[in-house]
């Protein structure tokens, strides 16, 4: 009697698992792509990326901190990471000028988390190095070049 | 299914910072492999970070984010002990999530 209760439980147990897993994923899945904003990462150029992004023309600050190597060996792996010290920061987008797309990577800076954010990106080739923030509805810009010995895009 | 991530989150004065450490190819889909034919894109679109049912930050990635992407950024309210959840979903809709607690 125990016995065969012990595996119905087990059973449901798993299968429940499963279908919640499933279900929770491929939903979470969907609205996760749709979220993502095509038009920006296709863009070819940095005035037309703040453009998708809903920008104007940026203004430059000196607020926006860039650190990023000044020369950076492989191109495929380019540590870079962007510090805003402006308020209301809502997001920091990376935008590198000479890749054949852009816009490398966008974060939405949510209230109570540090407008400071690192990552690495890859880079073909020597270019310059764009921190896009936005800030209380207004974008901010910042550039520091970074040479690259090796290009990144062969792999 | 996509190796686990690795997290890090350490509780400092001024908040807490986070590390992580994904697995992924994140393939651009610019290049071509020995016989000629374009490799397909593949590389992650989404990051979200919660810490108590709060998102606490998301981020949109292009394929110019290097392989096996690392992701560093620090946010206030939490504490030790508590728990976060990091998901990133890619190009082709496969899914990770991994959690951390707070030390």
């Amino acid at each position: 009697m125990s016995e065969t209760r012990r595996d119905f439980m087990k059973l449901t147990g798993v299968f429940g698992l499963l279908a919640a897993a499933g279900l929770l994923t491929a939903e979470e899945a969907l609205a996760q792509q749709q979220a993502w904003n095509k038009a920006a990462f296709e863009t070819k150029s940095v005035g037309d990326a703040i453009k998708a992004l809903g920008g104007g023309a940026p203004v430059e600050s000196k607020d926006i901190a860039i650190t990023a190597p000044d020369i950076a060996e492989n191109g495929a792996v380019v540590p870079v990471g962007v510090t805003s010290k402006i308020p209301k920061t809502q997001a920091v987008y990376v935008l590198v000028e000479k890749n054949p797309n852009v816009l490398a990577a966008g974060f939405n800076i949510p209230a109570g988390t540090e407008p400071s954010v690192a990552t690495r990106i890859k880079m073909g080739q020597t270019s310059n190095v764009y921190a896009v923030v936005k800030a209380d509805g207004k974008f901010y810009v910042a550039s520091k070049e970074v040479k690259v010995t090796l290009g990144g895009c062969g792999g | 299914m996509p190796d686990p991530m690795r997290i890090r989150a350490t509780a400092q004065p001024d908040g807490v910072e986070v590390r992580v450490l994904m697995s992924h190819e994140m393939e651009p889909g610019q290049r071509r492999d020995a016989s000629g034919n374009m490799v397909p894109p593949h590389f992650i679109q989404t990051v979200t970070v919660t810490h108590a049912g709060k998102t606490v930050l998301s981020a949109e990635w292009g394929p110019a984010v290097a392989k096996n992407p690392y992701l560093q950024f620090k946010f206030q309210g939490g504490k030790k002990g508590d728990e976060i959840v990091v998901t990133w979903v890619d190009n082709k809709g496969e899914t990770r999530t991994d959690k951390a607690t707070i030390n």
